[in-house]
């Protein structure tokens, strides 16, 4: 055990003495080195100690594992109670929260929308898309363009908006759907790249590197939400002193129904024959072939009613910063929505929305350590995808039956043929 | 005419590059089956320790060139080798026979771990190096353009071809070779038949991974500029070159690499440069669509 | 005799260079059980793959006709189209189940395209709109006409991957009987069953050949390495090797050809005729 643990500080070592090690810096005249002893030792030592711990647990622990499908039906348990909790404490947030946490509350909401969205492509069609953020882009953009020049309001927008994404999710999954799982993944990320880059560069569209600012903010029914109250504003119908925080609490309301609205979709879905050809798409594509499902069209659906929700979510976020730019909508955000779709347990709803609030919320805390969260995302899908390969929350309940509904475990969904 | 000749030659250069990348995702690609995200970051990784070599030794006054150049692959190649191997080890074997998404979604993550914690060790900056061998040969010198072929562009051009050559040896003439051929074709019966699958797959990470180091560092010394960033791009890249060349196909690695380098390069030369990362993935679009099996891969016959 | 139901003609498949199927002719007849039997890589499944449209074959004509003259050349329809219109459903030789979604599941999806005749339909489905509730009563009630007819009611919400092998073949064939097919084609269900289950597996298919006491009717076409079976319930016996027929005929027919018994014991296999 000690030798195992010494071999692999060796083999830290190796890896963190350099790159810890020596620093790169650019200096006056040439690259200077920075030598850091320290740090490589604490890395070392972490990683020695670290995997003795490892070992230690594993040799004291019984081999025998919880059966998975007891997991499963102790989280359909918490989840029965934890559901209805965590909806009353989000819609009744403006009430207690301050400001900063409304605005934190509805960036976390805006990663639950793209979560479930996603879901619906990875987590019940079982098609890869790495590409999701593109949908969001063409969301946000389609709002901003729309806006600015012809003048709409949100909430015609929004629909829009939501067509033009599951639009583009068409016209780039018809041609591509018929790969395999893991080259659509790197087509779709390809996608992804070439819309943002397009973005980026047609700049007499999209104001290129420097964004689009100035996108109208959404109405209540034709009132605005403005600091200085006046004719036409939600203050003055209401006859409240004129304050930014209606607006606020305002769009947490909007991106909450949306949420919501993109949950209830998914939720209904599942139990609807297309949902249905989804999951067994993802169990056997060669099977659904044989019972004469039009694969190609049925990926497709899936495909189109994601990149729609993300394509809402987009909107919303376009009309919530009043400012967007290329730099929002690059791959790491893809991973991100990725990373709490798999986290949150591939196909579970509730789960993705509490990988959603850790990730997001959490991440947000750390701000400071921008780079450190990303290190602990990334290394937290690897940690979850070892451990649990389908992610903390999953399992799946029948979407029909004759007598009582049990959670299946998820050690019984395939995933793999074809 | 002149402006042609010169693109070819930095064309070919890129590519050189490229399918040294590639033929590390074919490989792995070959043998396991999954794209190795992480590859590209692998690349970056492989970069990064070039320039802290590089700077290493002229601190430590090293003034051969060729001499700084010979340690600095070794030591690069030997390192990301580890980094090949760790990575392998920690999120890829766990996951032998898991659902066919997992070790998918565990390569980007480390793809993220490899990119951030280069980010968080060696900071976001770009980092420039001076030009290592500056000069060249002139070749021709028509209507005012010269047409040079770089000291730069030797040495990178002879360092792949020697070393694709010794990996070609390795692969069909050697014993490791013919147990890696085996794992392509059949792991379980491999394995049956007393060969180490768990240790020629690592194997295969580490030669992959020495390669893509290599490439770091003739990135380095191609463009003088790195950062943290780079090998996203440019494992898209490499892995287009893969799959355009037949993924699995090793020469067709070299040669999908070539290929993209030249398009690349002729397509910043004479359409628009802000769009060159565009024609790269939209030839991974169709290739991937229109010619799956890519231009030296076998066609696959779906079991049923 | 029935009708000619399909008919294969000069079927011909080449994989590089090797022929998996050789200029291969012969008809299955609506109404009776086709069996098409021969020695391990004697080209059956090739042959069924060809049928149900996951190959397309290198040359020759594939045509179906169904009772009311409807006619379909198969080689010609997308894979998902043969079973839809063409009414062909298939079983596979290691069985492909929807191993995490539920017998009942199983059974509904088999009738996905029933129950969402089109993408709008099953869209506004969402709204509660295009009549959906009600397919969905009827689908699930000819889901438990054949639960019932394979045995398998009470294991309904069970999930499919935790069914005993027996069960998990007979789930394949009720599922690909819920496409309501005129042509079944089973790649060797026999497989792994003990004696028993071969008899009840035998008098499944007559029943379902016949429309006896289940929930609908079907031609089959069988691929079978049991001999007990195969000589018990087939009408006609196809016999291929290294993918040629090399005989055609009633049971009995074949089993006084010498040339099948060349082909089963002179490739020194006895035991597939044992088996």
């Amino acid at each position: 055990m000690l030798r195992d643990a010494a071999l692999s500080a060796l083999v830290a070592f190796g890896l963190f003495g350099p790159m810890i090690g020596l620093k790169t810096e650019v200096g006056v005249a040439a690259i200077e080195l920075i030598y850091r002893p320290i740090a490589v030792l604490i890395a070392v030592a972490a990683v020695f100690f670290g995997r003795l711990a490892l070992l230690a647990w594993k040799s004291t622990r019984p081999v025998a594992k919880a059966a998975p499908g007891r997991i499963a039906g102790g989280m359909a348990y918490v989840g029965r109670y934890l559901t209805p909790i965590v909806l009353v404490l989000t819609i009744t947030m403006p009430f207690y929260a301050e400001r900063y946490w409304i605005d934190l509350g509805i960036l976390v909401l805006t990663y639950v929308m793209l979560g479930w969205g996603l879901n619906i492509v990875v987590g019940l069609a079982g098609l890869l898309d790495l590409g999701y953020v593109a949908f969001y882009a063409v969301g946000a953009y389609s709002y901003a363009l729309i806006a600015q020049n012809f003048g709409l309001g949100f909430w015609t927008c929004l629909p829009l908006a939501g067509i033009l994404a599951a639009f583009w999710g068409v016209l780039l999954g018809f041609p591509v759907l018929r790969l395999r799982g893991d080259y659509l993944a790197i087509v779709t990320l390809a996608f992804g790249e070439i819309i943002r880059v397009v973005i980026l560069n047609w700049a007499s569209l999209t104001g290129g590197p420097n964004g689009m600012s100035g996108i109208p903010r959404p109405t209540l029914f034709g009132l605005v939400f403005n600091s200085g109250g006046g004719e036409g504003s939600f203050a003055d119908f209401f006859g409240l002193e004129p304050s930014i925080s209606h607006r606020v609490i305002f769009l947490f309301y909007v991106i909450l129904g949306l949420a919501l609205l993109t949950n209830w979709v998914s939720l209904r879905l599942r139990r609807l024959p297309l949902g249905r050809a989804w999951e067994a798409l993802r169990e056997d594509e060669i099977a659904c072939r044989a019972l004469g499902i039009d694969v190609t069209v049925t990926k497709l659906t899936a495909f189109a009613i994601g990149a729609a929700f993300a394509g809402f979510a987009g909107a919303f976020f376009a009309t919530r910063q009043a400012f967007i730019s290329p730099e929002s909508f690059t791959f790491i955000e893809s991973a991100i929505v990725l990373a709490i779709v798999v986290l949150g347990g591939l196909g579970s709803q509730l789960g993705v929305a509490l990988a959603a609030i850790v990730m997001i919320g959490g991440g947000e805390m750390f701000r400071d350590f921008q780079e450190y969260r990303m290190l602990i995302f990334g290394g937290a899908l690897v940690v979850v995808m070892v451990v649990r390969p389908r992610g903390f929350l999953s399992g799946r309940t029948p979407s029909v039956s004759l007598g009582t509904k049990r959670k299946i475990g998820a050690d019984l969904m395939t995933e793999g043929h074809g | 005419m002149a402006y042609v000749l010169q693109q070819l030659i930095n064309g070919l250069t890129l590519g050189m590059i490229y399918g040294l990348i590639a033929v590390g995702y074919t490989m792995v690609y070959g043998i396991i089956g999954m794209i190795n995200f992480a590859h590209g970051d692998v690349f970056m990784v492989g970069a990064f320790l070039s320039l802290i070599a590089l700077t290493l030794l002229s601190g430590l006054g090293v003034t051969s060139v060729p001499l700084a150049l010979a340690l600095t692959l070794v030591f690069a190649a030997g390192i990301a080798a580890l980094y090949g191997w760790t990575v392998e080890r920690v999120a890829y074997r766990p996951l032998r026979g898991s659902f066919r998404l997992a070790p998918l979604i565990s390569a980007i993550g480390m793809s993220i771990v490899l990119q951030n914690f280069v980010q968080v060790s060696q900071g976001a900056r770009v980092k420039p190096m001076p030009e290592l061998l500056p000069g060249g040969i002139p070749l021709m010198n028509s209507d005012g353009f010269a047409v040079q072929l770089s000291w730069m562009q030797i040495v990178i051009v002879i360092v792949t071809l020697a070393l694709l050559a010794a990996f070609t040896y390795l692969v069909t003439k050697t014993p490791l070779g013919r147990a890696m051929r085996a794992c392509e074709q059949d792991q379980k019966m491999a394995g049956l038949l007393g060969i180490d699958t768990d240790r020629t797959i690592s194997i295969t990470f580490v030669i992959g991974a020495a390669l893509a180091a290599v490439a770091g560092l003739m990135f380095l010394l191609y463009y003088g500029v790195i950062d943290f960033y780079i090998g996203f791009i440019a494992g898209v890249k490499a892995f287009t070159a893969a799959v355009l060349g037949g993924i699995g196909s090793l020469p067709g690695a070299v040669l999908g690499g070539l290929a993209i380098g030249l398009i690349e390069t002729f397509w910043s030369a004479y359409f628009s440069v802000q769009y060159k990362d565009v024609a790269a993935f939209s030839i991974l679009v169709l290739v991937l669509i229109f010619m799956p099996t890519g231009l030296l891969g076998r066609a696959d016959v779906e079991k049923v | 005799m029935g009708a000619p139901l399909l008919s294969v003609e000069a079927l011909t498949m080449r994989f590089g260079g090797l022929i998996a199927v050789d200029a291969l002719s012969f008809e299955a007849r609506a109404g009776e059980i086709t069996a098409v039997i021969g020695p391990n890589g004697a080209g059956k499944t090739t042959v069924f793959n060809c049928i149900t449209g996951f190959y397309r074959p290198s040359e020759g004509v594939l045509r179906l006709t169904h009772g009311d003259a409807a006619n379909f050349l198969l080689t010609s329809m997308p894979g998902h189209q043969i079973t839809r219109r063409g009414k062909v459903a298939r079983t596979f030789q290691n069985i492909r189940l929807f191993a995490g979604m539920t017998v009942l599941e199983n059974l509904l999806v088999a009738q996905h395209n029933y129950l969402m005749p089109n993408v709008i339909n099953g869209l506004l489905a969402v709204f509660g709109l295009g009549g959906h509730g009600r397919a969905e009563r009827i689908a699930i009630e000819k889901a438990k006409l054949w639960m019932h007819a394979t045995g398998l009611t009470a294991r309904a919400d069970d999930p499919a991957g935790s069914l005993p092998y027996g069960d998990q073949r007979r789930l394949e064939i009720a599922r690909a009987m819920c496409t309501d097919p005129e042509l079944l084609c089973l790649d060797e269900p026999a497989a792994g069953l003990n004696p028993r289950e071969s008899d009840e597996l035998s008098n499944l298919l007559v029943r379902i050949r016949d429309g006896r006491d289940v929930a609908g009717r079907s031609s089959i076409l069988l691929i079978e390495h049991d001999m007990g079976v195969v000589m018990r319930i087939s009408d006609h016996v196809v016999v291929l090797d290294h993918g040629r027929k090399i005989s055609d005929g009633t049971p009995a027919e074949i089993r006084a050809d010498p040339k099948v018994i060349a082909a089963y014991l002179g490739e020194g296999d006895e035991d597939e005729v044992a088996a």
